[in-house]
């Protein structure tokens, strides 16, 4: 039944681990976009329907009686912050109910017993929730371009902003996974942090419309960093400068990162 | 332990076998004391210790809803295995365990067996040096059983390291080489399988009698019992041996048609050692609380 050549006569004694991260983070990409395109129904349709009532609504009905806003038609105004606010959401959906959902049926140890460094595990999670957060982006800016003239005045500023704001988010999906113990603990913070902030991250409205006050305190909302400058890297207009946007994004990534990597070396939230 | 054991862990539930394993794997943090796997120590090789690795964990872990073969595949990915090789290694595994017609099928759609079969294909996947199985027929049938217990002996006839946990003792006592008895997380016996079993100065034998009894016959230096009326138990020594027990029962005209051990040697070692070190521990007990009310005496005094 087993041929014995095959088995420890090859087996090195020392294993280069190098190529094993290598295999294992190719491993676990495919892993996550085939989950991503399997569960497609899930995953990419939702976001398209959401987002086309949002731009008939907020943008066909309402935004005609708007009018402009930053000098753009108010239907294009929203459309950069339609885009980011699905690949924030699908990002971080996508990394918290994978890696959850390893935790919850225990097939997360099959990872853990390997010999893949955490970096690795890392980096394969995210890059599974990006591809989705790019994914719906791309089918998003389908449906922008239905309802309005879609240009794109930086290409480099837009392709980095999006997809550093997707590893973002797809690291505080991983977060909030790590932590979470329940389906409650992965619905608390999409509900009553990642919604707030997105909805008063400028999606939907320029800061200069508030008080100076209130437009202090928006400058504590991340979010409005990521769609203000995606929304320069396509309209060329912003509420913020772009350095101070992307100094923030890079603090974040590189932030949540450690963190992550740091909990998982320390087995927190998973390992007994 | 040495290269190309077949050990087997034993112990009570909740005696740490599998919090061994865990530590063994990573996944328990251990509070003292050092890991090492073929020379590689787990606090600083951790990564190197772990690709020797396969386990097959005592609680179904699978991804209930990823297609077999792909489970395998991905497991092989995870150290390092090439996708095309992965592939190939995924078919021999599958119909090493009798899967390979359900490759396409996804594990929530498997029986409890197969779903057992299949988390040893994927332990093997990877072709480890060692193979730890937590209890890896808990649950199987017995035709089944006996099949996985010939794969296992042929994979550490081609050189793989087996550690193997079960409640079947047989199981242990028929594939196993070397033993290891914990409880409370306590080493309480580790020696060659053969040596333990001959540790073992009592064994009770089942006979059934072709006659109709309704007392146990009186054999002179046996402990007999009667089960029913066609069967009894007999207690004998290691020193007896059962020519004097077959001698009396002739001389009596009792007629044996069959006999067996009442359960398996292993077990009633186990159960010995278990109660020989409760039995210390009482004593050990009794014997600080008379010091200790000693003391108290003199104290008052």
């Amino acid at each position: 039944m087993l041929d014995g050549n095959t088995l420890l006569d090859k087996i090195p004694k020392n294993p280069d681990l190098i190529q094993i991260n290598l295999v294992g983070l190719r491993t676990i990409v495919t892993k996550e976009v085939r989950r991503v395109l399997r569960i497609w129904v899930q995953t990419i349709v939702p976001p398209a329907i959401t987002m086309t009532l949002y731009f008939i609504i907020f943008g066909s009905l309402i935004g005609s009686r708007i009018g402009e806003m930053g000098g753009v038609p108010y239907t294009t105004f929203i459309a950069p912050g339609l885009i980011m606010m699905s690949v924030i959401t699908n990002s971080f959906g996508n990394v918290v109910s994978s890696f959850f959902s390893g935790k919850l049926q225990l097939n997360l140890e099959e990872l853990l017993v390997s010999p893949l460094d955490f970096t690795t595990i890392i980096i394969g999670y995210v890059a599974g929730g990006v591809a989705r957060g790019l994914a719906v982006a791309a089918l998003v800016t389908i449906v922008a371009s239905f309802f309005t003239d879609l240009s794109v005045v930086y290409p480099l500023v837009t392709i980095s902003v999006v997809i550093l704001t997707a590893i973002v988010f797809s690291l505080a999906g991983l977060l909030n996974a790590i932590f979470a113990n329940s389906f409650d603990d992965i619905s608390i913070i999409p509900t009553f942090v990642l919604a707030p902030l997105t909805y008063l991250g400028g999606v939907f409205f320029s800061i200069t419309l508030l008080s100076p006050f209130w437009q202090k305190v928006a400058l504590v909302n991340p979010i409005l960093y990521m769609v203000n400058a995606f929304r320069y890297g396509m309209l060329g207009s912003s509420d913020i400068p772009l350095s101070t946007a992307f100094i923030i994004i890079l603090v974040a990534v590189f932030g949540l990162f450690g963190l992550a990597l740091f909990l998982l070396r320390r087995g927190i939230g998973i390992r007994t | 332990m040495q290269e190309g054991d077949f050990f087997a862990l034993l112990g009570p539930n909740g005696a740490g076998k599998t919090t061994v394993i865990g530590i063994v794997t990573s996944l328990v943090n251990k509070t003292s004391g050092t890991v090492s796997v073929f020379g590689h120590n787990m606090d600083e090789q951790c990564e190197a210790a772990k690709a020797c690795i396969g386990i097959v964990p005592q609680e179904v872990n699978l991804n209930m809803f990823e297609k077999n073969e792909n489970i395998l595949i991905n497991q092989a990915g995870y150290y390092g295995v090439p996708r095309s090789i992965a592939k190939k290694r995924a078919e021999k595994y599958l119909k090493a365990v009798h899967l390979w017609d359900r490759r396409d099928d996804i594990a929530r759609n498997l029986s409890g067996g197969m779903k057992r079969r299949l988390m040893i294909a994927r332990a093997l996947v990877h072709e480890p040096r060692l193979l730890i199985l937590d209890e890896p027929t808990a649950g199987v049938d017995i035709e089944i059983r006996r099949s996985m217990w010939e794969l296992m002996r042929e994979i550490n006839d081609i050189g793989m390291t087996i550690i193997l946990t079960t409640h079947y003792l047989e199981e242990a006592e028929s594939l196993c080489r070397n033993i290891a008895i914990i409880d409370e997380g306590k080493l309480i016996e580790n020696d060659a399988m053969a040596n333990v079993v001959s540790k073992l100065q009592r064994e009770v034998f089942v006979l059934t009698m072709r006659d109709f009894m309704q007392n146990p016959p009186v054999i002179e230096g046996y402990e007999v019992r009667l089960r029913n009326n066609h069967e009894i138990e007999v207690e004998v020594a290691k020193d007896q041996g059962l020519n004097g027990l077959f001698n009396a029962i002739s001389n009596q005209s009792l007629h044996v048609s069959s006999m067996r051990t009442r359960s398996n040697r292993l077990e009633e070692l186990f159960m010995r050692l278990v109660e020989n070190k409760n039995l210390n521990i009482k004593i050990s007990q009794q014997s600080k609380l008379k010091d200790s009310a000693g003391i108290a005496q003199e104290q008052s005094n």
